[in-house]
């Protein structure tokens, strides 16, 4: 898909322009090549400390052979620096934590995106994605009314197992617009169902809007930032159109960051602030069973551990309420080690999933340092609030022989509930 | 040559070290109010300082509690390399002949064992450095210059001192021509990290605090 147009140095100085920051310039003045960034990053660690591997290298490696030549490189030299900005990084901010300055390694790799996304060198997916996300409003080229439709579709079918339930499309002045992965209405329209049950049953005023309904936001990872920007604002307007008092995002991990927190200053909102606020479906169902709203029947037995996405869990506030909400819902939670914001990526963010089979081998490599996780807590059962990440956790369950199940809130939460008498399904008995 | 090296050339290190680290400071901190809105819109006080404070700490990070070894090294390292300079009885004796200002400062004997102690520290620091496959791929030449920068004038405040090598005054002249480089180094090398530091860990202890989470 990489036209063979010579490469054209202005169009990635103007990246490198937009992207200069006092912090860019302090990061590269300070670093003192201690190395302290290697073993935080999972990509070493799994690639036996292979020192090519470790995060400073790898961010001079791309942005800093950018700056050093002035945006002057062959096609060639792109192609190879592209296998590392997106084939060796995911961008999960772990090196941030573990540098002596702060210096955000993953912030230096995302600008190399940028940068060579202006030449189209970018795995080809990604690229399809951004056209998709023109195109539809989505990444999965999915019509709108082809979304509203599968709700309809979805609420209808739900009726059996929740009684008159619906799920209302573009509904003026709810307290939660809802907003998926366009995988959900794509692959696994049973997703949205059992949204739309645990926000029915906890009596809900909720709507999802019939565009502006995608959460995901690849273009944050292809590099394309004007693309960004647009689902982002999207989703945003949806919400101010509708009058809705809250967005929540589906449990999706890179979704939440980009509305929450990178959305509003692509978007240029005042005080990088979203203009409506963001909430995730982790936050959402910590309120209803803390609150009382839905009630378990009991709670689930069997020893489960939790995957905390770096999105919601580093660079998002829910690592603590997804770690409550896992105590509500289970009697025997298992956390990882390391967990939380210290948690490792599992190699399914950045990209990688949607970046397909071509990049399937090194992600599997790489996860080994979650499928070790895993294995170590001894459970059968993982909860996984991110789709990317549920699609890694079930390659690495067949990579590694992990033999575990992996379950999302809504399903688990659908599984347990005890539903008031009036929303049982007649033909329960 | 004598007279200028020992006179007027540590003032003017001086005023190169204290104005360029100002301008350098000051420069960062005007670029920053055009280019780095995400800051000052979610600026937290209590995480920048918090950020700081950990990592100035021995073992106050995740970090530094996981390289144990690592850690006592470049404690060591940055404990002797700012207190010996400061506190040596040569240099408040300087300080008060010549401006009648009174320092405090520490026995012959300390600084002496500092010097010592600093050196193996920094022998340490640079071993690991290349004996460590992942430091070494990323070292730079600046980073051998800052280092060797760091060290010189322990070296010959240590050789003149112990009237060692060479005759004394000429050691000494060495020693202060050493120095006036460090200084004059700070704010134009990696030695910059010295006040960078505080700015780069305000900033990330804010960004992460925007987020709820915390890189110590």
């Amino acid at each position: 898909m990489s036209d063979q147009k010579p490469v054209n140095a202005e169009e990635i100085m103007a990246v490198i322009e937009r992207n200069d920051s006092a912090r860019l310039r302090a990061w590269l003045k300070t670093c003192a090549s201690c190395g302290l960034c290697s073993e935080s990053c999972f990509f070493y660690l799994a690639n036996d400390n292979d020192p090519t591997y470790m995060p400073q290298y790898k961010a001079r490696q791309t942005l800093g052979e950018i700056m050093k030549h002035k945006g002057q490189l062959s096609r060639e030299k792109l192609e190879e620096m592209k296998e590392v900005a997106w084939g060796r990084c995911t961008m999960c901010r772990r090196c941030s934590q573990y540098c002596p300055f702060g210096i955000e390694i993953a912030v230096m790799i995302n600008i190399a995106r940028q940068c060579m996304r202006t030449q189209n060198v970018c795995p080809d997916r990604l690229m399809t994605i951004d056209q998709s996300y023109v195109e539809f409003g989505n990444q999965m080229s999915i019509p709108d009314e082809e979304f509203v439709e599968t709700c309809e579709w979805m609420a209808e079918e739900g009726q059996d197992r929740l009684k008159d339930l619906v799920i209302p499309i573009d509904k003026e002045n709810a307290r939660i617009m809802f907003v998926v992965n366009s995988r959900e209405p794509k692959y696994y329209p049973q997703d949205i169902q059992e949204a739309a049950m645990v926000m029915h049953a906890a009596g809900e005023n909720w709507t999802m809007p019939s565009h502006g309904w995608e959460a995901t936001n690849l273009s944050m990872f292809s590099g394309n930032m004007k693309v960004a920007g647009m689902v982002a604002q999207s989703v945003y307007d949806a919400a101010k159109k509708l009058n809705a008092q809250k967005i929540c995002i589906t449990e999706c991990g890179h979704a939440y960051r980009a509305a929450k927190y990178e959305g509003p200053y692509w978007t240029k909102q005042p005080g990088g602030e979203a203009p409506v606020e963001v909430t995730h479906a982790v936050a959402l169902f910590h309120e209803y069973l803390k609150e009382g709203r839905i009630k378990l029947k009991h709670k689930f037995k069997e020893p489960i551990t939790l995957q905390h996405p770096c999105n919601l869990s580093r660079s998002g506030d829910l690592g603590q309420k997804a770690d409550e909400l896992m105590e509500m819902l289970c009697e025997n939670y298992i956390p990882m080690e390391p967990h939380r914001e210290w948690s490792h990526c599992c190699c399914g963010g950045g990209g990688f999933i949607p970046m397909g089979a071509d990049y399937k081998k090194r992600r599997m490599i790489a996860g080994k340092v979650k499928a070790e996780q895993i294995r170590k807590t001894g459970t059968k059962f993982i909860m996984v609030p991110c789709h990317n990440c549920t699609d890694q956790i079930n390659d690495l369950n067949k990579e590694y022989g992990l033999g575990t199940k992996v379950m999302s809130f809504k399903e688990l939460i659908c599984e347990l509930m005890d539903l008031p008498p009036h929303m049982q399904p007649e033909e329960a008995e | 040559m004598y007279a200028f090296v020992n006179g007027p050339l540590v003032w003017i290190a001086f005023g190169v070290f204290i104005l360029g680290s100002i301008w350098q400071i000051a420069a960062l901190y005007k670029m920053s109010r055009r280019t780095d809105k995400v800051y000052y819109d979610h600026y937290n006080a209590g995480a920048a300082a918090g950020s700081i404070w950990a990592w100035l700490m021995p073992f106050g990070s995740h970090t530094w509690r996981e390289n144990p070894v690592l850690t006592m090294g470049t404690f060591v390292f940055h404990a002797c390399l700012i207190l010996t300079p400061l506190f040596a009885l040569g240099h408040a004796v300087t300080l008060e002949y010549n401006r009648g200002i009174a320092w405090p400062s520490l026995p012959d004997a300390a600084a002496d064992k500092m010097t010592l102690v600093f050196l193996a520290a920094a022998l340490f620091l640079l071993i690991r450095r290349f004996v460590l496959p992942h430091v070494r791929i990323v070292t730079e030449c600046r980073d051998i210059v800052a280092w060797v920068i760091a060290v010189l004038p322990f070296v010959t405040g240590y050789l003149c001192a112990h009237k060692l090598l060479l005759d004394p005054d000429t050691m000494l002249m060495l020693h202060v021509l050493t120095g006036c480089l460090m200084l004059v180094s700070i704010p134009f090398t990696k030695l910059a990290h010295m006040f960078l530091f505080f700015m780069t860990r305000a900033f990330i202890g804010s960004e992460f605090a925007r987020r709820g989470t915390k890189t110590w």
